[in-house]
């Protein structure tokens, strides 16, 4: 019981959706999760939903640069080790295309090392958190990110 | 010279101490008041017979008169020197200064240098144990991917108080499978930091804990001459990092080779018949020289100190004789004979060599480098040196100018020189 079926994601994303629209948030901001481990990929979707947000997951890093293409999210939040393709490599090729250039990216990563996160600047990620991160920080920081 | 500035003075002071005159003194010591008076100044170097005399009149070690006993720690401070910014601004031209007023601070100051020395290698050591472990690597992740997703889930059900109790049940549920995940991976990482050197004991370098080892039973080990040599396994197994262990089985075997070769008794007669040349004892036990030099250094309270590197130069074994400083890291004198014997394989190289310390000593040396082939013929040609040092007293033969090792020698003019000296003189 590691991860919830499509249709129930749809379902309460909906919902949530809707209880952001009652509190007359006229925005609702779009953000992807490209996140390999399944139950953090669901906690983070748990927080930021329950904050107003439409979340999509993504748990590899193979075809993410497409869904990124056909979404159109306001924020991407990806995991810096990825199946399929890292998340330096993603972040690399939506800075390269002009339409994504200025997307903001947020990298979530066990490797707080030094040159992880020398990388990741380099690399044009907007914005480095190291794992294990606290829920307020996660929303705090993307909601700066879109300018919330 | 700073050199003799400083012996000048301590026998001023030491005299003042006493509570004697200068004419006393001198008269004590067999010399006339004035040749003292410039002594005391500094004017002239004092050493030999007179420094004997005059220290048998203060009462007093010569050794210590000369500062000779502060030698290795000034050679620490030097090399405290060295380990620093390169522009720490330390009077290097007054460190004999620094010791003889303050001892006690001169003492502190080299022993935190080589605390400083030895924790640097042990964060090496852990940065490269993080950097290229990919076992501890993937292990911590995978503890911080759990660990994240347990804080994230248990944060979302501490904190949101009007949860579905269908997400409640897959929260709980998740937390549940994190946290056998981070206990599977705790164990894991604890089982594999127990069997491999704990970190913080490996803070001296395996050689050296070896060393400090061997040395402890004064170099000599007396249950390889019975042949009992099994017995010091559990005094091995003592030793703080398996590499340590590793050098002193090695020895240990080495040791009892030789002693099968040169049995320990018929060994010291044929050393009382012939004298301590290494190849007349070779020749005597039909033996090859190498085992003769390290018998010859490792007899019980023997005189002789020994290195010994291999084809690359490296120095792979250090029995010190005092006053001969050997370098603890890093490559030596490319002067020593050691290295001369390394280029020329199979040949006798003798030489008297004087060092660099401020009390210029002079020690006999004999060196000999032996080839072994690896694999037979067509194998790979390993050659290893090894070099006798003894003090020598009284010699007038012209000595071959030798240092510990370029960062710390002051011979400015060396034509050897590799790189320049902390040593404000010889730059």
């Amino acid at each position: 019981m590691s991860r919830c079926s499509n249709g129930l994601l749809t379902a309460v994303a909906f919902d949530l959706i809707v209880w952001a629209g009652v509190r007359g948030e006229a925005i609702v901001p779009h953000v992807l999760l490209i996140e390999d481990e399944p139950n953090i990929a669901e906690a983070i979707r748990f927080v930021l939903a329950r904050d107003g947000w439409h979340v999509s997951v993504l748990a590899q890093g193979t075809g993410a640069v497409a869904e990124v293409a056909r979404l159109r999210p306001d924020l991407v939040i990806l995991d810096l080790m990825l199946p399929g393709m890292s998340g330096l490599e993603i972040v690399g090729l939506l800075r390269a295309d002009p339409a994504t250039q200025e997307l903001p990216v947020m990298m979530l990563t066990a490797k707080g090392l030094e040159r992880d996160r020398d990388a990741a600047k380099r690399a044009g990620v907007s914005l480095f958190m190291t794992k294990p991160f606290a829920n307020a920080d996660v929303v705090a920081q993307a909601r700066g990110l879109v300018g919330l | 010279m700073p050199i003799a500035a400083l012996t000048g003075s301590r026998i001023r002071e030491r005299r003042v101490l006493a509570g004697m005159r200068q004419a006393d003194l001198a008269a004590r010591a067999g010399m006339s008041a004035s040749y003292l008076n410039l002594i005391e100044h500094n004017r002239r170097r004092v050493g030999g017979d007179a420094l004997t005399r005059l220290a048998d009149a203060l009462g007093l070690d010569p050794a210590l008169l000369a500062g000779r006993a502060q030698d290795g720690l000034i050679e620490d401070l030097r090399n405290a020197v060295a380990g620093g910014p390169s522009e720490s601004g330390a009077e290097l031209d007054r460190v004999e200064d620094f010791l003889g007023h303050f001892p006690g601070w001169a003492g502190l100051l080299a022993g935190q240098h080589q605390r400083l020395s030895q924790l640097e290698r042990a964060v090496e050591a852990l940065n490269d144990r993080m950097t290229h472990d990919p076992h501890l690597s993937a292990t911590l992740h995978d503890l911080l991917s759990a660990l994240s997703a347990v804080r994230a889930t248990a944060g979302i059900l501490a904190e949101t108080e009007d949860i579905d109790p269908h997400y409640r049940k897959r929260f709980h549920a998740n937390l549940h499978s994190d946290a056998e995940r981070l206990a599977a991976g705790a164990e894991a990482l604890v089982a594999y930091l127990d069997t491999s050197d704990k970190p913080d004991e490996r803070l001296a370098l395996p050689q050296e804990e070896f060393e400090a080892w061997l040395s402890v039973w004064g170099w000599h080990l007396s249950e390889v001459e019975t042949g009992n040599e099994s017995a010091l396994e559990a005094e091995i197994l003592g030793l703080p990092s398996a590499a340590s262990r590793v050098l002193a089985r090695a020895w240990v075997a080495q040791a009892a080779a030789d002693a099968a070769v040169l049995p320990l008794a018929a060994f010291q007669a044929a050393l009382q018949e012939l004298g301590a040349d290494p190849a007349l004892l070779a020749a005597r036990f039909g033996s090859g020289l190498l085992p003769v030099f390290r018998r010859l250094a490792m007899l019980p309270g023997s005189r002789f100190g020994l290195v010994v590197c291999d084809g690359s130069g490296t120095i792979t074994f250090r029995k010190a004789v005092a006053d001969f400083a050997l370098p603890r890291f890093g490559a030596a004198c490319p002067l020593w004979p050691i290295y001369t014997a390394l280029s020329r394989p199979m040949s006798a190289v003798s030489a008297i060599v004087e060092t660099a310390g401020r009390m210029a000593q002079r020690f006999g040396v004999q060196a000999y480098c032996q080839v072994t082939h690896a694999g037979g013929f067509g194998g790979i040609e390993l050659r290893e040196a090894a070099m006798l040092i003894w003090p020598v007293v009284g010699t007038e033969t012209a000595a071959l100018a030798i240092g510990s090792t370029c960062r710390i020698c002051p011979r400015g003019a060396c034509a050897a020189r590799r790189e320049p000296s902390i040593l404000s003189d010889a730059v």
